[in-house]
């Protein structure tokens, strides 16, 4: 596969899954909080 | 808390998620966007694909949440709960959704007669002439009936049923429920066809076509647009569906982070089975000794010719991907079916006080009905006409109306308060630009590109009558029921003129 196309492959895999990871991360981190707070 | 505020929920957070993750990831994310990213500058299409999704998907889609969360309603409540003169602007998408579910029931009924067809590929060695002529025999022309498919109507049958025994019950134990069961299946199907597809031989020829960037295309005007309209039509929004999944969580609930793992997982899905359908096209591109170009299409035209037609090369392990495939279609298209119908049906259990399991009862039957029309020899022709003008025009000019709603009625800044009234994420300027500027200057600018695209060329070779039967007739449709149910008095006029947002 040629390098070019293997770059692109990997930055839209990286943005969408770790922008996901990111934000469930961010859920989980707030809604521990909230629990604490309670 | 007064009465009016008063409304199911679903059970955890989480449920919400993946029932709005199984909203947007349809059909459209498997057989639209791989062919989108390939036809729009490969790899080089990211950049704005991107730039749309943060300027305009996820920020409409914060106001959809909103609009659900903090009004307690379904489209057309949120928007009389604002303000009642803009009652009719939450009918449109819920008119909107009903003429989606007619014909979406038919594509699912497809997907689920290939799920099982694939098990012996018994669409034989030529899939393009099964697809037309065996299994839908299609008519000359979209005014030509036929006969009734019975296959396809049996499918029908089971999809309208489905959804009357998953969606009946309370929110929490029907449509919370399945999508926590289909999502993961959904999520198996796309790892077995992405790691299949990457592992087929001269899967690297479709990867290169799919992602090797070509930057000159970034200077074409229509290629941002189409990065626009993808995200937008990607993602659901102006459909009433978010709006109402969202009224059934808590009203403190972080709406912004919410609506940021909406939008990641969709694209997550999309992006990665591009991957794998790429894959697939480009194993048989090699096999057949041709360039990938040739290969590459979209649409009804890549799931049930372009496939099947991969599947026969690769013998016993064709029809395991085959199965795997149309289950992925299946599930994809029912999460999405589900949360359409839901959308329909709510505002009549808001506004007239119709009992939900005999909304859907009432629904259900009728819908089959109605839908059985795209069981005849003209429903591939209508199904296309009908989603060619609901699924551009009407969506987009939901999109506009909400937009401007939002931002000169109901005021932006107060809007911008009500967002991040309980959301850690704020929003801000950016988003404001998005919601004032932004998203109505591109959706117009799409709009009008259309109109003036099927002024000149028609669409699809269809004749005029047909497209102002199906197509304008649809439309024309839309217009009168809202304007009817809009008409129509509240059952109880106290939803609106009692409602407190700090309740």
């Amino acid at each position: 596969m040629d390098p070019i196309a293997i770059v692109f492959m990997i930055i839209g895999l990286c943005i969408t899954w770790g922008g996901l990871a990111y934000a469930l991360n961010k859920q989980m981190k707030d809604s521990k909080k909230n629990k604490e707070q309670e | 808390m007064s009465k009016t505020n008063e409304r199911q929920q679903f059970n955890t957070k989480m449920g919400f998620i993946l029932s709005a993750v199984g909203s947007a990831v349809g059909l459209g994310n498997i057989w639209r966007f791989p062919y989108v990213l390939y036809e729009n500058g490969g790899g080089g299409f990211l950049i704005p694909y991107f730039i749309a999704l943060f300027t305009a998907a996820i920020p409409l889609l914060i106001v959809e949440y909103t609009l659900g969360n903090k009004f307690r309603a379904s489209a057309p409540l949120a928007f009389a709960r604002n303000n009642p003169k803009y009652e009719w602007v939450g009918w449109i998408p819920t008119m909107l959704s009903l003429m989606i579910i007619l014909y979406y029931s038919s594509i699912v009924s497809w997907a689920i007669n290939y799920l099982f067809l694939s098990i012996d590929m018994a669409w034989g060695p030529n899939p393009d002439a099964f697809y037309f002529n065996e299994f839908l025999n299609v008519s000359p022309t979209a005014f030509d009936f036929g006969s009734i498919n019975f296959k396809v109507l049996g499918g029908l049958a089971a999809v309208w049923a489905g959804t009357y025994f998953i969606c009946s019950h309370s929110v929490s134990k029907g449509i919370e429920k399945f999508n926590k069961v289909v999502l993961p299946l959904l999520g198996v199907c796309l790892i077995i066809i992405v790691f299949r597809g990457v592992t087929l031989d001269g899967a690297e020829a479709g990867l290169n076509v799919l992602f090797t960037p070509d930057f000159s295309k970034l200077a074409e005007p229509k290629v941002w647009l189409a990065a626009y309209s993808q995200v937008f039509f990607s993602l659901s929004v102006a459909m009433g569906i978010m709006i109402t999944y969202s009224s059934y969580l808590p009203k403190d609930s972080d709406i912004v982070n919410t609506a940021y793992i909406t939008g990641f997982a969709n694209s997550a899905f999309e992006f990665t089975i591009s991957i794998g359908v790429f894959g697939i096209l480009g194993y048989m591109a090699t096999q057949q000794g041709v360039p990938v170009t040739e290969v590459v299409t979209s649409g009804v035209g890549l799931a049930f010719v372009v496939f099947p037609q991969a599947f026969n090369l690769m013998g016993t392990f064709g029809s395991i991907l085959g199965v795997t495939f149309f289950a992925c279609l299946v599930f994809a298209g029912l999460t999405s079916f589900v949360s359409l119908t839901e959308a329909f049906i709510v505002p009549f259990v808001d506004k007239f006080k119709i009992k939900r399991k005999t909304m859907y009862r009432i629904v259900c039957i009728g819908g089959f009905l109605v839908s059985s029309v795209y069981a005849t020899g003209a429903g591939l022709l209508i199904l296309d006409i009908v989603d060619y003008f609901v699924n551009s025009f009407a969506i987009i000019t939901v999109g506009i109306v909400e937009a401007v709603v939002v931002s000169r009625v109901f005021g932006i800044k107060k809007f911008q308060d009500l967002v991040n009234k309980n959301s850690i994420q704020k929003v801000g300027s950016m988003w404001k630009v998005s919601i004032t500027l932004i998203v109505p200057v591109v959706l117009v600018l799409n709009l009008l590109l259309l109109i003036v695209e099927t002024v000149k060329n028609g669409y699809g070779g269809y004749s005029v009558a047909e497209l102002g039967a199906y197509g304008v007739g649809t439309i024309a449709a839309i217009f009168i029921f809202t304007v009817i149910l809009t008409r129509l008095p509240w059952k109880n006029k106290e939803d609106i003129t009692e409602f407190r947002l700090e309740d």
